[in-house]
């Protein structure tokens, strides 16, 4: 009986008569997807100067980064005793020499690769395991929620930069090393990020309208959790970049993270430390590149959080 | 109404619904059993905390699973909703009970727009591509009366205005042609022009479709408006049921006159407000016996006893009128009339 129901349900609601509009109007059939969520923050993101401007310094310094093993750039590890500490704008060495007569120029794009990739990769991995661990956490709620909370509370303990010096002390010097210790200390804190936003959004009614339509607990976290975790998660993200950057470059000042001759930003200023009162110019160089990417990241995701909080 | 000879849609018997917390346990839903036919609409009125959403979620076994025990059986369309698996649930959420909530603002998800969840709702149930659920989808804000639905489809829930919102949670409810809907107040976060438009709406509906409706409401004049059948709402209990004229016009149990008392409709101006002394029960040490007891002008030593059995006394269109009161057995015969209530 409930059969016939459906039935008379149906026929009226595919009928035009009933639905109240004549077939072939106005209806944008032709593009299937709707103008989804994210192009709308894309558009707004283009009317924003600063972060346009950030973004393409970023991707200029990407794009050298990438390209550098091609581009026509003296050889970063090759020294000349008899050209240490050039000045900048000196001949043949645009940014001039560091305290062995190395090219900045070269060193200091070069130095991109690495100071990127310690920046990028260590928040790209803990942000695929804090995500996981956090939507877990937040969506199961209760003991699970407990033992994972508890557990990345421990890592609060320390303050993130203590943190990875001894991981990454007790793991040993080594790039490797250092890019597995920003990882952990990355982590704890987007778990939490992701745990916090989960729970809140668990409680809300659209989650509850998705189960009252049949949706399954998984379909409900790819899109409705998901869609709505994205957003803060990655504002937050692009702030930890900056924060990696730095603290990389911290590990390799003090020895933990590249080591000699390998340039890296923050090995760079270790070694240029000494020449401080002899050259300051271009000892601040490499620190100037940390400043700027970092600061860069962090409108970035400044720029991010305004075009994405469009909503309530 | 003719329906209601038809066989039922909606079997509950006797259900219980109980919140399980570190410090006490909240009986919400205390014994509820009723029938609904298909095409039917029946409202539920009670004050907040009186247990009408609790029960109309435990029909969809929407609430919290690690803190409730429910009891009592749910039967829809035939499933055996207690005793399904979370699958069978997710088929039947949909295309045989769907619902409508109260808050159309945090119901709808902020960073889809409203066709993307018309549509999400529809593939949930049917394998069809995203362009026919798109052109769906239309067809449903169409049928919820939004105006240019074509250019609503994309439009994103803060871009609506309450009611707009409120028709598109009900487009999102029809997704998959429910035989039952139910209706958790879904005109209460509106502004009263609003209210009669959804009301209206919802009763249209209703009727062009041939849904079951459960509808619940703490505003008396809405339950009128779109029920054939009222059931009123006391601490977990139907304290009266009945046709909508006979529970309105010839209340019989005391809650539901002083219900009816404190309303302003037809009241001169400048009259104070009459008011049902007391407050509801605390659900987690409900009194022994009828749970209006404390509260009531009539209460005898009878009432604290045990909790009244529902009496029958006449009806209208072969909906019988049913209260729990002891007073109704004794006064059923002699004199039917209503008593002025406590003020």
């Amino acid at each position: 009986m409930s059969n016939s129901e459906q039935s008379t349900v149906r026929v009226s609601l595919d009928t035009p008569g009933a639905v109240g509009s004549a077939p072939g109007m106005d209806v944008p059939v032709g593009y299937a997807q709707a103008r989804s969520y994210w192009r709308g923050v894309f558009h707004r993101v283009l009317r924003d100067r600063v972060t346009i401007g950030c973004t393409l310094v970023l991707g200029l310094l990407v794009f050298l980064a990438i390209a550098a093993p091609v581009l026509p750039l003296i050889d970063p590890d090759v020294a000349n005793s008899g050209d240490r500490l050039l000045p900048i704008g000196s001949p043949g060495h645009l940014l001039g020499t560091d305290e062995l007569g190395r090219d900045m120029l070269s060193r200091l794009i070069h130095g991109a690769r690495l100071s990127l990739l310690m920046g990028v990769g260590p928040v790209a991995v803990a942000l695929l395991v804090g995500g996981v661990l956090g939507l877990t956490a937040g969506y199961l709620g209760g003991r699970t929620n407990m033992i994972i909370m508890r557990i990345t509370d421990v890592f609060y303990a320390f303050p993130s930069i203590l943190l990875a010096v001894a991981i990454a002390g007790a793991l040993g010097a080594g790039i490797t090393n250092a890019l597995v210790a920003i990882t952990i200390v990355f982590i704890p804190p987007i778990t939490r990020v992701v745990e916090s936003v989960t729970t809140q959004l668990r409680s809300m009614d659209f989650i509850d309208a998705a189960r009252a339509s049949g949706a399954s607990t998984f379909s409900i976290i790819r899109t409705h959790i998901l869609g709505n975790v994205l957003g803060p998660v990655l504002v937050y993200a692009t702030v930890l970049v900056s924060v990696a950057i730095v603290i990389a470059a911290g590990l390799s000042f003090i020895g933990l993270g590249a080591s000699p001759p390998e340039a890296e930003w923050g090995l760079m200023l270790n070694t240029l430390r000494q020449s401080i009162f002899l050259a300051p110019w271009i000892s601040l160089l490499p620190g100037l590149m940390i400043f700027i990417t970092s600061m860069c990241f962090n409108l970035i995701s400044d720029g991010l959080r305004s075009a994405m909080d469009v909503r309530y | 109404m003719s329906q209601a000879s038809s066989a039922p849609l909606v079997e509950v018997d006797d259900l219980c619904v109980r919140f399980v917390g570190p410090d006490a346990t909240v009986s919400a839903v205390n014994g509820v059993s009723f029938a609904l036919a298909p095409g039917e609409v029946l409202g539920i009125l009670g004050e907040s905390g009186s247990g009408k959403s609790v029960t109309l979620r435990a029909l969809m076994r929407l609430l919290p699973h690690r803190k409730t025990r429910m009891d009592g059986r749910i039967t829809i369309a035939g499933h055996d909703i207690l005793r399904l698996d979370a699958q069978a649930l997710a088929r039947v959420r949909g295309p045989v009970v769907a619902m409508v909530f109260q808050e159309p603002m945090t119901a709808l998800d902020p960073v889809f727009t409203i066709g993307q969840q018309i549509a999400e709702a529809i593939r949930t149930h049917e394998s069809i591509d995203g362009v026919a659920a798109r052109r769906r989808a239309l067809e449903l804000l169409e049928l919820v009366q939004i105006p240019s639905a074509a250019r609503r489809l994309d439009a994103y829930p803060h871009q609506l205005s309450g009611g707009l919102r409120q028709r598109a949670m009900i487009a999102i409810a029809l997704a998959c042609r429910p035989s039952v809907l139910l209706a958790d107040e879904p005109t209460t976060a509106l502004d009263a022009t609003v209210q009669i438009q959804i009301l209206l709406l919802l009763r249209t509906l209703q009727r062009e479709l041939g849904m079951a409706m459960i509808f619940v409401t703490h505003d008396l004049g809405v339950a009128a408006e779109v029920s054939h059948r009222v059931a009123v709402m006391y601490a977990g209990r139907f304290v009266e049921t009945g046709h909508v004229n006979d529970v309105v016009k010839r209340p019989s149990h005391p809650y539901t006159q002083g219900l009816l008392g404190s309303t302003v409709h037809g009241v001169a101006k400048g009259t104070k407000l009459s008011t049902i002394p007391g407050a509801p029960p605390n659900l987690a040490r409900l009194p022994e016996g009828c749970s209006f007891a404390p509260r009531c002008g009539y209460a005898q030593q009878a009432c604290r006893v045990a909790v009244p059995a529902q009496v029958e006394e006449g009806g209208t269109s072969g909906v019988p009128h049913l209260t729990r009161c002891v007073r109704v057995q004794a006064s059923s015969a002699a004199c039917g009339t209503t008593v002025p209530t406590t003020a």
